[in-house]
């Protein structure tokens, strides 16, 4: 059955963004992240305009990451003064992150930095998980105990002042380093339009040492915040929100996070970390290939946007 | 904005006209014992939630002096639709320390974004080479202004250019059909336009000429309008105009979806 998207001008099949919504969204509950460095992508490859299809995702990923939140703060697995450190810093690097946007859009060269971002940030953090979970894989086989807390596993950045006690979180670091991760999700996010779920997880899991427990739901609000003020700012700025698209990404995006966020839980946290880190890995092969090898068409052509 | 562009772009393509029309009293001070009119079936185009491409029908005659005795054997029609104008940017990537980056681009200042050259014979058969280039017969004839600095021109031979017209054929909205005016008598002819699915809302020009022994005879305009309707459109105006009241309403409906599924869901 086709529909014809308003603001995408486009008509396309309702079934096909359901299950894209389905799929999208099983992943997202599955692993806490907001999915958006997968839809956003996917969208293109269907016609989509990039603009607009980063603009309505910010709105599917506030939904399902704002379903996802319920569903772990129902089960106490989240960790608000966490969230809010995070929110602070978030802010802070959104608004540096959307003027070096429009900086870099004027220049002409968004789409390099945005391709060149994703393929360093995701293969480099790909690999990373790959090979920390691997090692705890292989640790659990062997029979050791995994390891809760590392006795010798404080960093530098333990030593900063204005320490706080995250409760949920059983931790009690200093809230400058959680309020720079929040910083550098924000400025990630409004420059590669995702949410940053795939990168707070492992820096909150691996720098400032939170369980696997709450970081989930931590890492979900925050990426429902940011994402909810994303929506409302793209509507605003680029009247590019594609509300009938988003309704039915949202849709599919929310009933595939609650089977997604059940399959998780049966999992083991080293598994799940690395099917993940596996994921992103490959999203990041797959856009170096697309620099790095010749493309079909040496061509390409754009409208420009916001011209008389 | 759109709309303010579409008229500039009409007061242009009415220039073009008034320049064409000049042009054949000049050439053919015989050809007056023929009349040209030509209708679409239809003169609004409705986009609505079904909207998957459309068809319009070009029907015209050939109205003949009837003092006059038929002066030519046969007749030929070029029928040209021209989509709304929007300035455009084409790239072309080249390999730079291993990666594929764009390094060179160009900006077309107004190219149509839909071009249709509907004819009853090959263009070449119908007039010769001259006319084409002169009445900016086709495709190849039309004229890509680019914009160099605050300079704007046209460049001959140019591979932005080619580019340009072989992306937008790819995606239907550029064609050129050599068979797609039929005569269903001397003198009765007609031509189905295609709209594929995506084709860009706005105003059309649609330009008839009528050709006999090589030369253009008699000329007609008409227009036509593809237009959103109903919810579509209503969620356009409140996404330009209200577009604060848009964001929140859409941040709603997403609280709302998130909120829904986790009560659904709710397994204790």
């Amino acid at each position: 059955m086709q529909i014809y998207l308003p603001i995408a001008d486009l008509p396309v099949n309702i079934f096909l963004l359901l299950g894209m919504g389905i799929a999208v969204g099983f992943i997202s509950g599955m692993f806490g992240v907001g999915g958006g460095f997968l839809m956003t992508p996917l969208l293109i490859f269907i016609g989509v305009q990039p603009a607009v299809a980063v603009a309505s995702v910010t709105t599917h990923v506030a939904a399902s990451s704002f379903s996802g939140a319920i569903a772990y703060w129902r089960r106490k697995a989240l960790d608000g003064t966490l969230a809010l450190t995070l929110l602070i810093g978030g802010m802070v690097g959104s608004a540096a992150g959307v003027a070096l946007f429009t900086w870099l859009r004027a220049l002409d060269q968004l789409d390099l930095v945005i391709e060149l971002s994703y393929v360093t940030l995701l293969s480099i953090v790909g690999l990373l998980m790959i090979s920390e979970s691997v090692r705890a894989i292989i640790r659990s086989r062997q029979g050791k105990p995994a390891e809760l807390r590392r006795p010798g596993s404080h960093v530098w950045f333990h030593g900063l002042p204005f320490k706080l006690r995250f409760k949920r979180s059983k931790v009690y670091v200093s809230a400058v380093p959680v309020l720079v991760i929040g910083l550098i999700i924000g400025f990630a996010g409004a420059i590669m339009g995702i949410g940053g779920g795939f990168l707070l997880v492992p820096m909150l899991i691996y720098l400032v040492r939170v369980p696997t427990a709450t970081v989930i739901g931590t890492s979900m609000v925050l990426t429902f915040f940011t994402m909810l003020s994303a929506t409302v700012l793209h509507a605003v700025t680029n009247h590019l929100v594609d509300a009938v698209l988003a309704l039915i990404l949202m849709v599919g995006g929310v009933i595939g996070a609650q089977f997604g966020a059940h399959a998780g839980q049966r999992m083991r946290g080293e598994w799940l970390r690395l099917l993940l880190g596996l994921l992103v890995f490959a999203v990041g092969l797959r856009f170096a290939f697309e620099l790095v090898l010749q493309p079909e068409d040496l061509y390409s052509i754009r409208l420009i946007e916001g011209a008389p | 904005m759109r709309r303010a562009h579409a008229r500039r772009s009409f007061t242009r393509v009415s220039c073009t006209i008034a320049l064409a029309l000049a042009g054949l009293a000049a050439s053919a001070a015989a050809a007056t014992a023929e009349k040209l009119v030509a209708s679409l079936t239809n003169h609004r185009v409705l986009i609505t939630s079904s909207y998957t491409g459309a068809e319009l029908v070009l029907f015209g005659t050939v109205e003949r002096d009837a003092a006059a005795a038929p002066q030519h054997a046969r007749y030929d029609v070029v029928a040209t639709i021209t989509g709304p104008r929007q300035p455009l940017r084409a790239r072309r990537k080249s390999r730079v320390l291993g990666i594929w980056v764009n390094t060179a681009t160009r900006t077309f200042v107004d190219p149509p974004s839909y071009l249709a050259v509907l004819a009853s014979r090959p263009l070449d058969a119908i007039t010769g080479a001259d006319n084409q280039r002169r009445m900016r017969l086709g495709i190849a004839n039309t004229s890509f202004p680019q914009r160099f600095n605050e300079d704007i021109g046209e460049v001959s031979n140019d591979p932005f250019r080619a580019a340009l017209v072989r992306l937008m054929r790819e995606r239907d909205l550029y064609s050129e059909a050599p068979n797609a005016v039929t005569f269903l008598t001397p003198t009765l002819f007609r031509a189905s336009i295609p709209l594929p699915a995506q084709v860009p809302i706005g105003n059309y020009d649609v330009d008839v000429k009528l050709f006999a022994d090589g030369a253009m005879i008699a000329q007609t305009a008409s227009a036509f309008e593809i237009v959103k309707v109903g919810f579509e459109q209503f969620v356009v105006d409140a996404s330009q105009r209200h577009s604060l009241l848009y964001g929140l309403v859409t941040a709603m409906m997403a609280l709302a979806t998130g909120w829904i599924a986790s009560v659904a869901f709710r397994k204790d």
